[in-house]
């Protein structure tokens, strides 16, 4: 459009610069969630494709106990992970925050790098810590603290340290913009007043810090649900997830309904679970999505 | 005092450098000279001569670039209007919008993905190119959306004011005052988005088809079915590049912090 005919349009023109986002979202994003509550409950034709006979056959089917279990599997990877990034990411964001403000803006460069690596690279380098013969087990050997290769890439744990490796900035940024807005003066004056450091800690600290902590699990734990191609890399096929089987039904078996009723029940679960920790923690504000 | 600091410090020192560690094994097995990846036998940069000569990556990079550029523009576009124009026109879905529009974000990718590839196949965009410039304009909008929003919410609004009591119209305010005051979270939404974009593998891999290969598509076929060191070589190269995009958005996030 020309600065002409904006102007010619005087103030209406000024509507023209939200069309673009609710025209997109509503295509976009509206759209294709709509489709794909309304597809998880059509039936599969014979061949290809579906057609638009109604039935809840595909929600029915995700409480066999083989689809059960990778939903089950991917709640507890994902909370596990969740709770070991919060374990380590909280402490980070938190003293980064005590550093003088030359060390915070190096420090929070050297978290930016990695966080804009290629996630695949970073894997592949932890493909090459824990095959067999690898790096760590060069370096245990070496110690002498096994005997023997451990094993330990395709197992459970190379799939949390990959998860947690990967989802850590989130929580330590998130945590550290809350920590950096605190006002540390009220930390001192309970102190002051006869705290011991833990008891200043506990009653102020997390307390001011908890939005970000909060976001933190939030933006950790939500990936964390559909993260299925660390667990491809890392856990070969013994560990399978809910992003797997819907990659499967989608891909290969071809069966669009029972994807979209499975990606239908994650996107519940997904929520079920945030609305859950919101009401529990009580927090209402997020802080630091960016 | 002293004592007390020295913990922490540690702390972050030990796990940054743990951060780093995958990383740096990758760029160092890429001057292997054993075909095998996991066995160390000499130094040797045949590997990057390897790459450059490989067609299909170079491919894979160019589709790359040209998705991640073309869905950081859109992204741009559309996400600084929305904020900008959100900010002025007050409609009573405002709200409602906002949300949805950052959904892509918020939701497990996987979703995004799968929604993506049934809704697209139902209306006819493409598979491919087209599919996966829309998909990632889709999620990098919410970044630029956001950085403008928390750009505009800390602006002083009393210079577009002054701007308009001397004359200047809604347009010409925008131009000469609110847009250059908007660059440097424009500029850092793009970044983000750019990023996001070239390291997207789960959106990428429902939307593509076989002429329309990325970057991190290949990169994750090799890691699946058996990696040369030419994928080290590939991966240090991108690293270089990451380093190079990083200091770029610092200097920018500088420029503009002096500025204010």
């Amino acid at each position: 459009m020309t600065e002409n005919t904006r102007k010619a349009r005087g103030l209406r023109a000024i509507h023209l610069t939200v069309l673009p986002i609710y025209l997109t979202t509503l295509l976009f994003v509206v759209g294709p969630m709509a489709y794909m509550i309304a597809l998880s409950f059509m039936t599969r034709a014979e061949r290809w494709g579906v057609t638009a006979v109604f039935t809840i056959d595909n929600y029915i089917n995700i409480f066999q106990p083989i689809y059960l279990n990778t939903f089950v599997q991917s709640i507890r990877l994902a909370l596990l992970s969740t709770a070991l990034i919060a374990l380590f990411g909280y402490p980070f964001g938190y003293f980064m925050a005590k550093l003088s403000p030359k060390w915070r803006k190096a420090v929070s460069f050297l978290l930016i790098v990695p966080f804009w690596t290629s996630s695949l690279m970073r894997l592949y380098g932890w493909i090459i810590i824990f095959r067999a013969n690898g790096t760590l087990d060069g370096i245990l050997m070496g110690l002498g603290i096994t005997g023997e290769p451990l094993r330990l890439l395709y197992t459970y744990p190379a799939v949390v340290v990959g998860m947690v490796y990967v989802l850590v900035p989130f929580m330590i940024f998130a945590v550290y913009s809350s920590a950096e807005k605190m006002d540390w003066s009220l930390v001192e004056a309970a102190r002051d007043l006869g705290a011991s450091r833990l008891q200043a800690f506990l009653t102020v600290s997390l307390k001011l810090t908890l939005p970000g902590l909060l976001s933190g699990v939030i933006l950790t734990f939500i990936p964390s649900m559909g993260l299925f191609f660390i667990a491809d890399i890392l856990g070969g096929n013994k560990v399978v997830l809910v992003g797997s089987v819907i990659q499967e039904q989608l891909m290969r078996s071809r069966n669009w309904p029972f994807a979209a009723a499975l990606a239908a029940m994650l996107m519940l679960m997904t929520t079920l679970f945030i609305y859950l920790y919101r009401k529990i923690t009580k927090v209402k504000d997020l802080e630091g999505l960016l | 005092m002293k004592n007390r600091t020295v913990l922490p410090n540690l702390y972050i020192g030990v796990l940054l450098a743990l951060t780093y560690v995958p990383i740096l094994l990758v760029i160092i097995y890429s001057f292997n000279a054993s075909r095998i990846s996991s066995m160390w036998s000499g130094f040797s940069i045949s590997w990057y001569g390897a790459l450059l000569r490989d067609r299909s990556i170079f491919d894979a990079l160019r589709n790359s670039v040209v998705l991640a550029t073309l869905a950081s523009v859109c992204a741009a576009v559309v996400g600084t209007l929305g904020a900008v124009g959100m900010s002025r026109v007050k409609w009573k879905a405002n709200g409602a919008v906002e949300y949805i529009s950052i959904l892509p974000i918020m939701i497990p990718e996987i979703i995004l993905g799968m929604v993506f590839i049934v809704f697209f196949a139902l209306i006819g965009i493409p598979f491919g190119f087209p599919a996966l410039v829309v998909g990632h304009t889709m999620f990098c909008i919410p970044y630029v959306f956001l950085m403008v929003k928390a750009r505009l919410a800390g602006m002083d609004k009393s210079y577009i004011e002054a701007a308009k009591d001397l004359g200047a119209s809604e347009l010409r305010a925008f131009y000469d005052i609110t847009f250059p005051l908007l660059r440097p979270a424009i500029i850092s939404g793009m970044l983000l988005s750019f990023a996001m974009s070239m390291d997207d593998v789960i959106i990428s891999m429902f939307l593509t088809n076989a002429e329309s290969n990325t970057l991190p598509l290949k990169i994750y076929t090799q890691l699946r079915t058996g990696v040369t060191p030419k994928t080290n070589a590939l991966c240090a190269l991108m690293f270089a590049f990451t380093l190079l995009m990083g200091g770029l958005s610092f200097w920018v996030g500088r420029r503009a912090q002096n500025r204010d």
